[in-house]
């Protein structure tokens, strides 16, 4: 249910939760670290560019970390990169997000076997939201993928779900 | 004038009696001993009759026989002919004189291949690892390497 469906009809009005209209602000102003490490980043590029305008979504592409709620990572991680990902990964101030772009990211993709060097699959070190499958996946995958987890960021909350207790 | 790879050979025999150069028609090229490629190289370089000033590749081989090698791939500008050299050492102590004086290219070629195949360039003037990273153990593309189950935490086989 979108935020605006519970407008009144009268005017300057609209009832939700604390929580609802903090989610909503947050899922579309995702702001994205480009991660680009292979073929991927074409495919993120050109999500970027006119034809698909990830922007319409409130995505901005950051230079920094510090600034960033997704981290998009769209290409192949070797080990050496690795390590520097998951240090990148920790400058993000939290709530954070990894969205993993691409076969070789999902799980190392044609490097699983004889790839000595690659990590086969990014949530060896990050924990991942989304996975896009493809090789590389089309902008509209990526744009799919965007879209899963601004469901996920609408379903946030700040209390714990009923039911559950410490 | 260019001349064809077993003219520049002959030449080459003639310059280096002692050398005991070897000529591989199957492939073809040079077969030179570690010891003298230095000399071989400065000497493919300057003479008026090869002018090899450009070293278009320099490639690092695991022959899967105890033996490891190098392979010089070279060019003249001016006489439009080129020439394939290749060492061939022990796996056991692979060292080969480096050749990164002759053409300045070779300084990160033979460190790529000393990354990956393990062969010492002797006299490069930088020879760390190029490609994979400083604390990284091995030389991969060795035909007997084998994969680490661990790197610095991070599990490698999948």
């Amino acid at each position: 249910m979108g935020l605006l469906s519970k407008q009144f009809d009268d005017g300057n009005i609209v009832l939700t939760s604390v929580e609802g209209v903090l989610n909503w602000a947050r899922l579309c102003s995702l702001w994205q670290m480009s991660f680009g490490l292979a073929c991927c980043a074409i495919e993120m590029m050109a999500a970027s560019a006119s034809h698909n305008d990830i922007m319409r979504f409130g995505v901005l592409p950051r230079p920094s970390p510090r600034q960033c709620d997704v981290m998009i990572v769209a290409g192949t991680v070797t080990l050496k990169m690795a390590t520097r990902l998951k240090r990148l990964y920790e400058q993000m101030a939290e709530p954070r997000y990894v969205v993993s772009m691409g076969s070789c990211s999902n799980c190392g993709g044609p490097y699983w076997e004889h790839g000595y060097h690659v990590l086969k699959g990014v949530d060896r070190v990050v924990p991942v939201d989304v996975y896009i499958p493809g090789c590389p996946p089309r902008p509209e995958a990526l744009l799919e993928g965007w879209m899963r987890l601004q469901e996920k960021v609408r379903e946030f909350t700040l209390v714990k779900p009923e039911g559950q207790h410490a | 004038m260019p001349k064809s790879m077993n003219e520049i050979f002959d030449y080459l025999n003639s310059l280096f009696p002692e050398a005991a150069l070897q000529f591989d028609e199957a492939v073809p090229c040079v077969i030179v001993p570690a010891a003298l490629i230095k000399e071989v190289a400065l000497q493919a370089r300057d003479d008026q009759e090869l002018l090899f000033d450009t070293l278009m590749c320099l490639s690092g081989v695991d022959n899967a026989d105890e033996t490891l090698g190098a392979v010089y791939h070279l060019d003249s500008m001016t006489h439009r002919h080129k020439l394939t050299l290749k060492v061939i050492v022990p796996a056991t102590a692979p060292h080969i004189p480096s050749v990164d004086r002759v053409w300045r290219i070779a300084e990160w070629h033979e460190r790529e291949a000393f990354d990956l195949i393990g062969v010492i360039f002797d006299g490069n003037s930088d020879l760390r690892r190029i490609l994979l990273p400083e604390d990284w153990e091995g030389h991969p593309l060795r035909k007997d390497y084998e994969v680490p189950e661990f790197y610095n935490g991070m599990k490698v086989p999948y």
